[in-house]
């Protein structure tokens, strides 16, 4: 009885005790996080305007800017055109190049592996804007990739980022994040003794049979949660898609957050572009729940 | 592993390639950066020239907007550190009962992505008369990168044992002692990564600057790169691509001067475990 009342009162001391510590981040996430999720709520039920009458007074507007969603096939197409930039760069691209790369590493010799890890991670670290230029000018018609295209075949050069501007920007940004990837697989393959291995083949494992009963499994938690923190970040990329293409030619890429962008900004509907901004974080809960549940299963 | 010579043979030949692939289209960068007739393809420069990086060492408006993203990537990671310490010691050390959703919620908050609350944010600024502020755009950005910062000063300080602290509290510090004087001193690597983390994401971010700032002169690097853009679609190829190097190094030689420490960062396979 005493000891229950102890640990009853040392619990409630470290949830006390850890409220008091977290009071500072939570005060920033708060103010500059948690109150504008809320705001993406609240504004999405007005008229915000940049300019013009409506800009002098905000009205709330019910669920016109819901209506007007509902009936907005470009806000379809967005939210189609999202799901597939995603699934094809994020979930697909990233996440199996990048485990692919981690996987062939192990165990090579480390200068080998400084090198190619040099090649890769450069990618990833140098800023968007700056990935975004070097693929606009790797893909134009006197850019590098034709120029070594046109001097392999006889054919002459393809504007890229006009014939095949989905695919563009799924290929730049399949390079740009698979290193986040490929760090957070070798860290984990890392991980995985000699032995677990060496027993399997023992067992005349065969070298598929190793990969997806003994390594992939090992691993799953680093899959599950690479896969939920990929997932989330390439639903947000505006940088890249922005600079390469602005959502066009016509709309073929205009994703969810250059939609919203185009919206807000360009369009000075910054209300309905707020309303944009909600459909993207309920995509992200969407995943980021699901993915959740599948890490609690784990 | 057993692998055989063949098998040995082709990892090394898909990862060359791979690592080619990737190195292929920065290389364009380098060569322009350092050539006289720069053009949009790569090419072995003809001749050899510092001229294109003397333009922009020589520009004080460029200068200022590289002074600008120093002044908003340290004000952010020094913001950052700081926060995530004191955020990272309590889940790292007790045991409250609302930790596990607490860390959850963190990993999740942790990719949002920041374009998803861009325009409420912006708005807020407006209501609040906190645009063109840079000290604001800083601590937004900082909240923004808060998450994943608590979430890796967790894991560090979690190596840090706990029975070195214990040996000082006897000795009568306190818990706030603790953390100054045994804690953090462990931890140099742990700290410095958070730091490089958030300095590089934030040096690199255009987005917020694009959208929150909007005097000319207030612009970080990230955006005033589009100057060298002009009209009727005029590109200066060494301006752009001398600028480019320029401002992608600092994040690059940050980086691999602290990629040993780093592969706590990437750590996820105990997330399920908390």
């Amino acid at each position: 009885m005493e000891a229950a009342r102890e640990s009853n009162k040392r619990i409630l001391s470290d949830n006390i005790k850890t409220a008091i510590f977290l009071t500072p981040a939570l005060i920033i996430l708060l103010i500059f996080f948690l109150i504008p999720m809320g705001l993406t709520i609240l504004f999405s039920f007005t008229n915000l305007a940049l300019t013009g009458a409506q800009a002098q007074q905000i009205e709330f507007v019910g669920f016109d800017n819901f209506v007007r969603m509902f009936n907005d096939n470009q806000l379809y197409d967005s939210i189609l055109k999202t799901l597939i930039f995603v699934v094809s760069s994020g979930v697909i691209g990233q996440i199996s190049l990048g485990f692919l790369i981690a996987f062939l590493m192990k165990g090579k010799n480390a200068i080998f592996r400084r090198f190619i890890g040099i090649c890769v991670i450069t990618a990833w670290v140098i800023p968007e804007i700056v990935a975004a230029f070097t693929w606009v000018a790797f893909l134009a018609d006197s850019g590098t990739l034709n120029v070594i295209a046109t001097s392999l075949g006889n054919i002459r050069p393809i504007a890229f980022l006009f014939q095949y501007p989905m695919i563009s920007v799924v290929v730049a940004n399949i390079w740009r994040g698979t290193a986040f990837c490929m760090l957070a697989f070798q860290t984990a393959l890392d991980d995985i003794s000699k032995e677990v291995e060496e027993a399997a083949y023992m067992d005349g494992a065969s070298r598929f049979q190793n990969i997806f009963y003994i390594t992939i499994p090992m691993v799953k938690g680093t899959i599950a949660t690479t896969l939920m923190l990929t997932t989330l970040s390439t639903l947000g990329v505006f940088t890249l898609i922005y600079t390469m293409t602005a959502g066009g030619p016509g709309n073929a890429t205009m994703t969810l957050p250059v939609y919203m962008y185009q919206q807000a900004f360009v369009s000075y509907q910054l209300g309905y572009g707020t309303a944009i901004s909600l459909v993207i974080l309920i995509l992200g809960a969407i995943f980021g729940f699901v993915y959740t549940k599948l890490l609690k299963v784990d | 592993m057993r692998i055989g010579k063949v098998e040995k043979f082709i990892h090394h030949t898909i990862l060359v390639v791979i690592a080619i692939l990737f190195i292929l289209p920065l290389l364009w960068m380098l060569f322009s950066s350092v050539d006289t007739t720069p053009i949009q393809s790569l090419k072995i420069p003809e001749q050899f020239t510092f001229q294109n990086y003397l333009g922009i060492i020589q520009n004080p408006a460029i200068i200022r907007s590289f002074a600008i993203s120093l002044f908003l990537s340290f004000g952010q990671s020094f913001v950052v550190v700081i926060v995530a310490i004191i955020a990272a010691y309590p889940l790292s050390r007790y045991n409250a009962t609302y930790e596990k959703p607490f860390m959850y919620t963190i990993l999740f908050l942790t990719s949002l992505p920041m374009s998803a609350v861009i325009v409420p944010v912006f708005q807020m600024f407006l209501l609040l008369n906190f645009h063109d502020q840079l000290w604001a755009v800083a601590l937004f950005m900082a909240g923004a990168s808060l998450p994943y910062a608590i979430w890796l000063m967790k894991n560090f300080m979690d190596s840090v044992p706990v029975e070195l602290e214990e040996s000082a509290w006897i000795d009568g510090a306190s818990v706030w002692q603790g953390i100054k004087k045994v804690i953090a001193p462990l931890m140099v690597p742990g700290i410095f990564t958070v730091f490089i983390f958030t300095f590089t994401g934030s040096w690199g971010n255009f987005l917020v600057p694009f959208i929150l700032i909007q005097t000319p002169e207030n612009m970080p690097a990230s955006v005033t790169i589009y100057q060298f853009f002009g009209n009727y679609g005029l590109i200066d190829f060494g301006g752009l691509t001398a600028y480019s190097v320029l401002y992608s190094l600092p994040v690059v030689f940050l980086y691999f001067l602290a990629q040993r420490y780093m592969s706590k960062g990437f750590s996820f396979g105990g997330a399920t475990k908390g």
